[in-house]
């Protein structure tokens, strides 16, 4: 069938700087350029381009240049390019369309419309370079008071295992399978030199990474691939994933053609299977059943991992989290509307659940009103794009972040949104042997401390300017932040006052 | 009901934003002594205030009616008085009430009534001490929160606060406080940036016997608010004090912790000073900074924190507003500067800055220069005069 779609992107070469090396040629795993040997000249197959620049950053001679296809159709504030060329593929296919990363529809993004205190006269700001900075995070429930021995010189109350985090920034979930070994054992070296933690997501564990189990959150999600008992006691943090953020209500999908042997042995199915996640986890349909299966594995690591659940945020997030609270939860994750992943329903991805920002500031004043916002950390994920939406997530009430994109990015990615595809040029999202040697450990661990490292410093400055020595003083402090552009709805949904009031 | 807040933060900022001079002074042996002194020390550190508040707590004051909570009130008229008694003669036993003593001072302006009263819990004898004191506080937080025109501004036993709009040296001639003894007094003068001033806004800020002055602004307000909130405190004065007093209210009254400890939650020790703690005292430290790391105070401030027979001093942990110790004998003077203490008490046997957030307690179970001063039972000696 002859396909309606126009490129997607131009990519145009200066032939006076080009040597028809073929190095764009052989970077392209999308097969968007060629080499045309009887006239001795690389060319572009422009339908294939997705925008992932391997090519524009790999040419020697800097000869590339991609950019997005400038032939328009008749202008229609209804019916936009995306909505006519959506249509013009599924008549194509008949099938649902697929895509990567999280959404990029033009929803609020409420970061950009929060702004941060500083202190002026009436305090002095704090220089982190002269002063103590003091970034570590405890993650896990805490009790309501301490009981002290009566002569005041030991605790009483036992408190239940608390999670330190050098930075209040962790790896998020993706798993062996979904990313490439290599994507995985960056990041888990990375958040072993940072102090903080990475996350298996649902694939397993696979076994030369177990060293860097120490810093690791075990996710037991729908599929419970890889799940046994000795990587449950391995893991810090055991994280039930409900939902995500990208797609909540759905479930996973591994095509076949990704399950190689190594990913085969570590999520314990059969080479070549599809790895399907059911959309709900089959034993939990109801809040009681989460609490068994909180407790199930706090049995199974007999109490000394904090239990977490990742939910996507909807719409009665507050409620949610107020009853996993209660189900037992030592920390619950809200994974909010701009949430990445490997593969979703494109459908799903636009156009279900609730900005992360509204989420937080909702499940954070709920947990307070009903006085149980100690019984469990907060951590929010989806969307976290620089040190300053870091820093307002804390204010608004979240004990940690979780990064995965900004992760990636770090690593190559150029949220190109073909990561369904498997065929991801920088090496991050296929199991393409050929594919993955692109991401080198060592230089990944390297890009990614880095990044920690900036973020930390940033938010160290950040804080000083408020006159703060130490986050748990920012944790929940919204007097630190104020609105722009937003209606009194929303101000009053994230408890923020608007700026100038 | 009654909007406090409007009222002392007119113009309903985040907070109420002032810094201070600040003055205490303990005799730990239990003696008393007039309000002569410290007048003298805090009119000296004049400057640091701008005449929009200031205010007084003693302790000792009343031993005669030591078993009685001292309900010291201002109202703008006689009919809100009125109403007032009656409702404190439904819920307590009213010993005496009488209008506090005031002389005229040409600065002090359109001043309210100001009366006291001396209280039992009605029925409150079988019952522990502890839920006394609840039932007070609830009391007070109800009169603050919905009584036209009256204001509780001191509620302890054997002590009171005096304060005001003015500065604390007319507040002092306003209140005749010369004329009164007691062991340990309190002093604050004020400098708000943002309230045109209220007689209830000026410090020490009191609940219970509980006082708190306070210089400096406190940049965590936003989260120790909400914490203490959750505990059912409502911080209706929007002052980084009310935060100070509250917390301590809890951390002392209801968690049962020395003030020791609480000055190590208020101004909680560096992870890194917690790591190299021996064993033992780590894992306590780390617990308290996990579990109460929302009501560390973080920002600028000097606190002076006063209760029966105890007076802290402290700083924040990294020391950004002032604090200077002097002892002589048995005193121990706390201050914004040490030309105040060394007006009053010229030869100190010691004078000294203490480190970010180390605590400077005096008390009367633990006196100075004890061998100087023998001491008898420390109950007994805060009853005489």
């Amino acid at each position: 069938m002859k396909t309606y779609l126009p490129p997607k992107f131009i990519i145009e070469r200066d032939q006076y700087r080009c040597t028809q090396c073929q190095a764009c040629v052989s970077q392209c795993s999308f097969d968007a350029n060629y080499y045309d040997a009887e006239d001795d000249e690389v060319r572009s197959r422009e339908e294939n381009c997705v925008g992932c620049h391997r090519c524009v950053v790999f040419c020697p001679t800097n000869a590339i240049t991609v950019r997005e296809n400038p032939s328009s159709y008749r202008r229609n504030e209804s019916w936009t390019h995306e909505a006519i060329e959506d249509i013009i593929k599924q008549s194509e296919t008949g099938g649902m369309l697929l895509t990567g990363m999280g959404t990029d529809k033009g929803y609020p993004i409420f970061w950009d419309h929060l702004l941060l205190n500083a202190s002026q006269v009436t305090n002095p700001s704090i220089d982190p370079l002269r002063e103590p900075m003091e970034l570590t995070t405890y993650l896990g429930q805490k009790p309501d008071m301490v009981k002290l021995t009566s002569d005041s010189t030991d605790i009483e109350t036992e408190i239940t295992n608390q999670i330190k985090l050098d930075i209040p920034i962790m790896l998020t979930a993706m798993s062996y399978g979904a990313i490439s070994l290599n994507t995985q054992e960056s990041l888990a070296r990375a958040a072993t030199e940072a102090g903080t933690l990475w996350n298996t997501g649902e694939g397993g564990l696979h076994p030369s990474l177990r060293k860097y189990a120490n810093n690791m959150v075990a996710q037991v999600a729908s599929g419970r691939f890889g799940v046994h008992s000795e990587y449950l006691n391995m893991a810090r943090v055991v994280e039930i994933k409900i939902g995500q953020g990208a797609k909540p209500g759905i479930g996973g999908h591994l095509p076949g053609e990704k399950v190689s042997l190594d990913v085969s042995a570590t999520r314990m199915i059969p080479q070549g299977t599809d790895a399907l996640s059911p959309a709900p986890q089959h034993d939990i349909y109801s809040i009681e059943d989460l609490s068994q299966l909180i407790y199930a594995l706090k049995e199974a690591t007999n109490y000394t991992k904090p239990i977490s659940v990742k939910i996507a945020a909807v719409h009665n997030s507050a409620a949610i989290a107020s009853g996993m609270v209660r189900a037992g939860a030592d920390i619950i994750v809200l994974d909010g509307l701009r949430g990445s992943t490997g593969a979703t329903p494109k459908i799903i991805r636009d156009n279900v659940g609730i900005p992360i920002e509204l989420a937080l500031a909702a499940v954070d004043e709920r947990l307070r009103k009903e006085g149980i916002r100690n019984k469990a950390s907060i951590v929010v994920a989806g969307g976290i794009r620089n040190s300053g939406d870091v820093t307002k997530a804390i204010a608004l009430g979240a004990d940690a972040v979780y990064i995965g994109t900004a992760a990636l990015i770090a690593l190559g990615c150029h949220v190109c949104q073909q990561c369904h595809t498997g065929k991801c040029a920088w090496g991050i999202c296929t199991t393409n042997v050929g594919l993955t040697k692109r991401i080198n450990p060592n230089i990944g661990t390297r890009r990614l401390t880095n990044l920690l490292n900036s973020w930390s410093l940033e938010i160290k400055d950040m804080l000083g300017g408020m006159g703060i020595n130490a986050i748990e003083s920012l944790r929940g402090n919204r007097l630190h932040l104020r609105g722009v552009g937003l209606s009194d709805t929303e101000l009053k949904i994230l408890g923020v006052r608007a700026a100038g009031s | 009901m009654k909007k406090l807040d409007k009222i002392n933060n007119f113009y309903n900022d985040d907070k109420v934003i002032d810094a201070c001079s600040i003055f205490g002074m303990m005799d730990t042996s239990g003696k008393c002594f007039s309000g002569k002194d410290i007048i003298k020390a805090i009119a000296n550190m004049h400057d640091r205030g701008n005449g929009l508040g200031g205010g007084f707590a003693v302790y000792g004051l009343y031993p005669q009616y030591a078993d009685f909570y001292a309900f010291h009130i201002m109202y703008f008229n006689h009919e809100s008085r009125a109403r007032l008694e009656t409702y404190l003669e439904e819920h307590f036993y009213m010993l005496r009430a009488e209008e506090v003593p005031t002389n005229p001072t040409p600065n002090i302006l359109k001043p309210p009534l100001v009366w006291r009263y001396f209280l039992k819990v009605r029925g409150g004898e079988n019952s522990e001490q502890r839920q006394q004191d609840d039932y007070v506080v609830e009391k007070v937080m109800d009169i603050n929160t919905r009584a036209k025109d009256a204001f509780v501004f001191s509620s302890g036993k054997n002590m009171a606060v005096f304060k005001g709009v003015g500065y604390p040296e007319e507040i002092a001639e306003y209140f005749c406080l010369e004329q009164y003894e007691g062991y340990l007094w309190t002093a604050h003068g004020r400098f708000p940036t943002n309230t045109p001033g209220w007689w209830g806004g000026a410090h020490p800020f009191n609940i219970l016997d509980w006082t708190v002055v306070h210089n400096g602004e406190i940049s965590s307000y936003g989260i120790n608010r909400r914490y203490l909130e959750q505990f059912g405190y409502n911080c209706t004065m929007q002052t980084d004090t009310e935060v100070v007093a509250y917390a301590v209210d809890l951390l002392a009254r209801k968690h049962g912790f020395p003030m020791e400890i609480i000055a190590k939650i208020l101004a909680a020790p560096l992870w890194s000073e917690i790591s190299r703690l021996p064993e033992k005292k780590q894992k306590m430290f780390r617990t308290l900074r996990q579990v109460y790391g929302s009501l560390l105070l973080n920002g600028p401030f000097t606190v002076i924190i006063a209760h029966q027979g105890e007076m802290v001093g402290l700083t924040d942990r990294i020391r950004l507003r002032p604090l200077v110790v002097g002892t002589k004998d048995s005193m121990l003077y706390l201050s914004s500067e040490e030309s105040a203490i060394r007006l009053v008490c010229p030869h100190l046997d010691d004078a000294r800055i203490p480190m970010g957030g180390e605590p400077v307690i005096g008390s009367l179970q633990n006196p100075l220069n004890s061998r100087k001063t023998a001491i008898q039972d420390p109950q007994s000696k805060t009853g005489e005069k």
